[in-house]
């Protein structure tokens, strides 16, 4: 009977006496684990943090929200009078309005756009908003502002100055410093400017065409449960158009986004772990062939193959430990700089704490790929017959036809898609992934066979020598081409993708500047204000470049129903996922039945619009929409008819103000909501609105800064309901906030990169006897440490170029992919940052493989000779 | 499974019997045979050397009588049990128990050390106290107190006699020895061949070895002479 601890402690001594050399074993399943554990841990930390701030981000027990003014809602104001008679005394009711306007400072003459929020007593409930100076949000019912210190900054104002807000004058008493439940990017799109409810009608803001959101928060007893009283009456409110929401709905809805944020990130971070596990199969590899001589000696001495394999196994599984537990312990560091990288981004004031079902994860993960990935190289062992201690070169059976290999690669497979299937929480995504990741690795691969062809057979025979020495390394035996180009090349695409990705997603934003483009949009243009406005603008020698008229109606019929019957229905149509709205109350459907549509009239299409059926308006139509044997004809963007389950032919009316319109449907179109331009969901002819009431929407184009400030104040002064939006501002803002959560993405991208570099260095040490070797015999021969060091700067740069070419062309074709399916724009490649990427890699590979190779040109030829 | 087994009417019974053992080896379109019609019989306790020029099939008779490689004909019994009979794993047992091995390039495992490499049959046989026996047998060759070295910190005689150590620590039944002084210079050669024959007469173990050294060769009881693959001549003292 065998030793049952012979495996385990041959697996012991043969770890102990190269540890240096499994090191790097270690090293690439520890990168993919610290980064794992990071964004899991990271993500354990957001759920708890929102689940102890959850009162405080709702600021109430219970909100009800709607684009109206709530008090004259009569199904809001009976079921608030319905919970104060239940709850008493004890309930206690605040209101709160929001919406754009524009602050103008008199003293300079300055004015930007703000995000204004009126507040009533009391408002927030829970959670402490802090100011600067502390303790003055009180003062807010003097009838003075708060304002986020950014405004401070662009207005060059300071805290006692007086802000012009529409009609109104408001003393600035301090400055916002947190305000739970709020994002800090979120001030990037306006400044926070807080003012008392009772102000606001002094504003003039809340006349025809105000897009506001009206709030009522209520803080409820004990005795009343807020989630009941909710659940009884959302239908009811949906109805009515109004939003409900609980601090349980909320902290549902956030924990249930931030989680799949954390999944998704978690996903890169498992391409790291993912190549850390090739990092291991190739390093496995190459120590079996290393050992091969001390394998047929164990089977000499009788030594069963299972119990070698088992040996070997336990080796990987121990270094797995190893590094997983180093790993989780550097994830856990990482995990500390995780708020700043996500600082603006988020909600909730983040509490950090060690996750131990995180580390658990990371370790288990990191055990289970080291081992699942040595599994097929150590299958190897078994082809090492005994007879090798007698003649080196004895070997046997064909690979490909072996059943075990075919099952160690079924479970490899099996283990790539639960891993990925277990990190991201669904089965089909993570299947996705997996194949997603098995592609560009085959295409990896693949790349770097051609890579290996290319330069055995069509390397070019009249160049110098050392190129060719140099470039015949990639496909000599113990040559680093696969492994570098599947370790190296991944995380370069992942890298390239992003930044693609980033440079298309914010491409269609981008403000010309020059000529007639647009840079400046004035919104909530009252009829009688467009020659306000005009005169402001002539002032400064610029007419503006389109007036779009805006009228503002909900649905009332779709094709003979009363969309309150569909509403109380239940409609049976979907929210589409690219437009989703802003509560779970809207996600379960219904929103396009429910909003409160802003369109317009024209005769012509737009340069962003495309009609796909039917017929554009060609000036025949006559149809008023006075009578439904009179109908308008108007023209539906596509996705949106297909939200309502209309078509060409389908009559829908309308409800402006009180007044119903009938419309026919002549024409379906597609829009490119991407572009800065005013785009619509439904238009009319003129017939049909030009007597209906309505604003307008100018666009103009100010180069000059000084103009625009000009024209911004002459509005503020004369105008002041007028939004005037600076696109470039806009644009910077929107920049800010892709930039940030790619760089979130990005950092997780640097450990593929990262876990690359350990599986190339791993790939250098490995083969790093054959090189010295190579190398000294090469300068016995006669050559110089200076051609020795060609050769190698020709092979590693070769290498390197290769990753790059493979990785950015894989990176193209993402990229692309996204900008057609997911960004649904058109594909440019930004040639800078991926060139310099791609220049970047080559660097790396040549510093990290002549790092890796120092010893070729520092060891005596004769030391190595002898040695040999 | 029953294994064919030898009825002996000797005393001593038969430990390797060989019968009409060929190798051959496919070369291009061709089979090239490298080993033909090899018989003989070794009775426990004998000391046979396989000389012969280079590329006469020394090695590779080895290879076929310790169970390393499979014949393409004829059969080798090996301690009552035909070889041809067991799959790779039942001869990995049969070598862990009944066949120790020296061979001319020492073989020692490079990470483990000299004692561990000693006790490497031992814990694969199950041995309770591998590691006292291991340091007893060290002792026996001179090498007590280098127990703790890696084979690299080890002169070539040194790695020689852990390599013979190793070869009887589970008193095996056959010791096959491959140019055992091959890589050692005369002296050391003598010293470890001293050693061999000390612990074969001491544990009774039979001992084949495949030489081109004569003197070493004319030590043994039986000598067979190979050339061209055959068996030349079979011959006792």
């Amino acid at each position: 009977m065998s030793d049952p601890w012979f495996a385990a402690r041959l697996a012991w001594r043969d770890t102990r006496a190269s540890w240096r050399r499994l090191l790097l074993l270690v090293a690439a399943v520890m990168a993919g684990v610290a980064a794992l554990v990071s964004i899991n841990s990271f993500t354990d930390n957001l759920r708890r943090s929102v689940a102890e701030q959850a009162e405080a981000l709702l600021g109430a027990d219970l909100v009800l929200s709607a684009r109206a003014d709530l008090d004259t809602n009569v199904v809001v104001t009976a079921l608030v009078d319905s919970i104060r008679r239940a709850g008493g005394r004890d309930v206690d009711v605040a209101r709160s309005v929001s919406l754009a306007a524009m602050a103008y400072l008199p003293r300079h003459g300055t004015a930007r756009l703000i995000q204004l929020r009126g507040v009533d007593v009391g408002w927030p409930f829970h959670g402490e908003i802090i100011t600067s100076p502390r303790g003055v949000w009180s003062r807010l019912q003097d009838g003075q502002a708060i304002v986020d210190p950014s405004l401070l900054t662009s207005l060059d104002a300071a805290v006692g100055d007086t802000l012009t807000v529409g009609e109104g004058r408001f003393p600035i008493v301090g400055t916002v410093v947190t305000v739970p439940g709020e994002v800090g990017l979120q001030s990037a799109f306006g400044a926070r400017v807080y003012i008392a409810t009772s102000r606001l009608p002094g504003t003039g803001l809340l006349g025809f065409g105000a897009r506001a959101e009206h709030e009522i928060a209520l803080r409820l007893p004990q005795t009343l449960a807020s989630q009941p009283i909710a659940d009884a009456n959302r239908a009811t409110l949906r109805e009515a158009r109004v939003r409900v929401r609980t601090v349980a709905d909320d902290r549902d809805n956030l924990t249930s986004a931030l989680t799949r944020l954390g999944r998704y990130l978690g996903l890169v971070a498992l391409v790291a772990l993912l190549l850390g596990g090739l990092g291991t199969a190739s390093a496995v590899h190459v120590l079996i062939k290393q050992r091969m001589q001390g394998i047929a000696v164990l089977r000499c001495l009788g030594a069963t193959s299972r119990q070698i394999v088992i040996a070997y196994l336990l080796q990987a599984l121990f270094l797995g430990f190893v590094g997983a537990v180093l790993g989780a312990v550097l994830g856990v560091g990482i995990q500390q700089v995780m708020p700043t990288l996500f600082r603006d981004l988020l909600p909730v004031d983040v509490q950090l704490f060690v996750s131990m079902r995180a580390i658990g994860l990371g370790i288990a993960l990191g055990c289970w790929t080291a081992m699942i990935f040595a599994l097929l190289p150590l299958l190897a062992i078994r082809d090492v017959p005994p007879l090798a201690t007698l003649r080196p070169s004895a070997g046997r059976t064909d690979p490909h036809r072996d059943p075990a290999r075919l099952g160690a690669a079924f479970l490899l497979i099996t283990s790539v898609v639960a891993l990925a299937v277990i990190q991201v929480g669904a089965f089909r995504q993570g299947a996705w992934f997996a194949l997603a990741g098995g592609l560009a690795l085959g295409v990896l691969w693949l790349a770097a066979r051609f890579t290996m062809h290319v330069a055995r057979h069509a390397a070019p025979r009249r160049a110098p020598y050392l190129v060719r020495q140099g470039l015949a390394n990639l496909h000599r035996p113990a040559n680093q081409t696969v492994t570098v180009v599947l370790s190296l090349g991944f995380g370069a695409f992942l890298l390239t993708t992003l930044f693609t990705a980033q440079a298309n997603l914010l491409r269609d934003f981008r403000i010309g500047g020059e000529g007639q483009e647009a840079n400046m949009v004035f919104i909530d243009v009252q009829p009688d204000q467009i020659r306000i406005l005009d005169d402001a603008l002539r002032a400064e020698g610029i007419a503006p470049i389109s007036t779009t008229p805006i009228v503002s109606m909900r649905l009332a019929e779709v094709d003979g129903v009363a969309v309150s019957t569909i509403l109380a229905e239940g409609g049976g149509t979907a929210a589409p996922s690219g437009k989703a709205t802003d509560s779970s109350a809207e996600r379960g459907g219904l929103w396009a039945f429910r909003r409160e549509y802003r369109s317009t009239y024209r005769d012509s299409l737009g340069p962003s619009e495309k009609v796909v059926a039917g017929r554009w308006f060609d000036g025949t139509e006559t149809g008023t929409g006075q009578t439904p044997e009179d109908p308008a004809p108007i023209s539906v963007e596509q996705d949106l008819a297909g939200e309502l389950g209309i078509g060409l032919g389908s009559r829908l009316t309308w409800d402006i103000q009180g007044v119903r319109v009938h419309a026919v449907v002549q024409s379906l179109r597609t829009v490119n909501w991407a572009r800065f331009e005013p785009n619509f969901f439904v238009i009319f002819t003129g017939r049909a609105l030009a007597g209906a009431p309505q604003t307008s929407v100018t666009l103009a184009s100010i180069p000059d800064p000084g103009a625009r400030g000009r024209v911004q104040r002459r509005l503020a002064e004369r105008a002041a309901n007028v939004t005037s939006v600076d696109l470039g501002e806009l644009q910077q803002a929107l920049e800010a906030v892709v930039t940030r959560v790619v760089g979130a993405i990005r950092f997780m991208a640097i450990f593929s990169l990262l876990t690359g570099v350990i599986v190339l260095t791993g790939a250098i040490a490995t083969s790093r006897w054959q090189r010295i070797r190579e190398g000294t015999l090469l300068r016995t021969l006669g050559a110089t440490r200076r051609q020795v060091l060609a050769i190698l700067s020709v092979e590693y740069v070769a290498l390197g170029l290769a990753a790059a070419v493979v990785a950015t062309g894989l990176a193209t074709v993402a990229g692309w992919a996204l900008a057609r399916w997911i960004f649904q724009t058109g594909f440019v490649f930004p040639w800078a940052p991926n060139l310099v990427l791609a220049g970047g890699l080559v660097c790396l590979t040549l510093v990290v493989g002549l790092h890796g190779s120092l010893d070729v040109l520092r060891r005596p030829p004769l030391e190595v000779l002898r040695n040999d | 499974m029953t294994n064919p087994s030898i009825d002996s009417p000797n005393t001593r019974s038969p430990v390797l019997v060989v019968e009409g053992l060929g190798q051959a080896y496919q070369s291009g379109s061709e089979m090239l045979h490298v080993l033909k019609d090899i018989s003989f019989t070794l009775e426990s306790g004998d000391f046979l050397a396989i000389t012969g020029p280079s590329g006469s099939g020394k090695t590779t008779l080895l290879g076929l009588l310790a169970g390393l490689d499979h014949p393409v004909e004829g059969h080798v019994i090996l301690d009552g049990t035909d070889l041809a009979g067991l799959g790779e794993d039942q001869r990995a047992v049969l070598r862990r128990d009944k066949v120790g091995f020296v061979f001319q390039a020492f073989q020692l495992i490079p990470t483990l050390t000299a004692r561990e490499n000693v006790q490497v049959p031992l814990e694969l046989a199950g041995e309770p106290d591998s590691g006292a026996r291991a340091d007893d047998l060290l002792q026996r060759v001179g090498l007590a107190a280098r127990g703790h070295h890696y084979p690299a910190q080890l002169s070539g005689g040194e790695q020689q006699r852990v390599a013979l150590a190793r070869a009887f620590s589970t008193r095996p039944t056959i010791l096959f020895a491959d140019e055992p002084t091959g890589n050692l210079d005369s002296a050391t050669g003598a010293v470890v061949i001293d050693l061999m024959m000390a612990l074969n007469a001491e544990f009774g173990t039979t001992l084949v070895l495949v030489t081109h050294d004569m003197a070493l060769a004319a030590m043994a009881r039986r000598t067979i002479r190979l050339a061209d693959g055959a068996m030349l001549e079979d011959s006792s003292r």
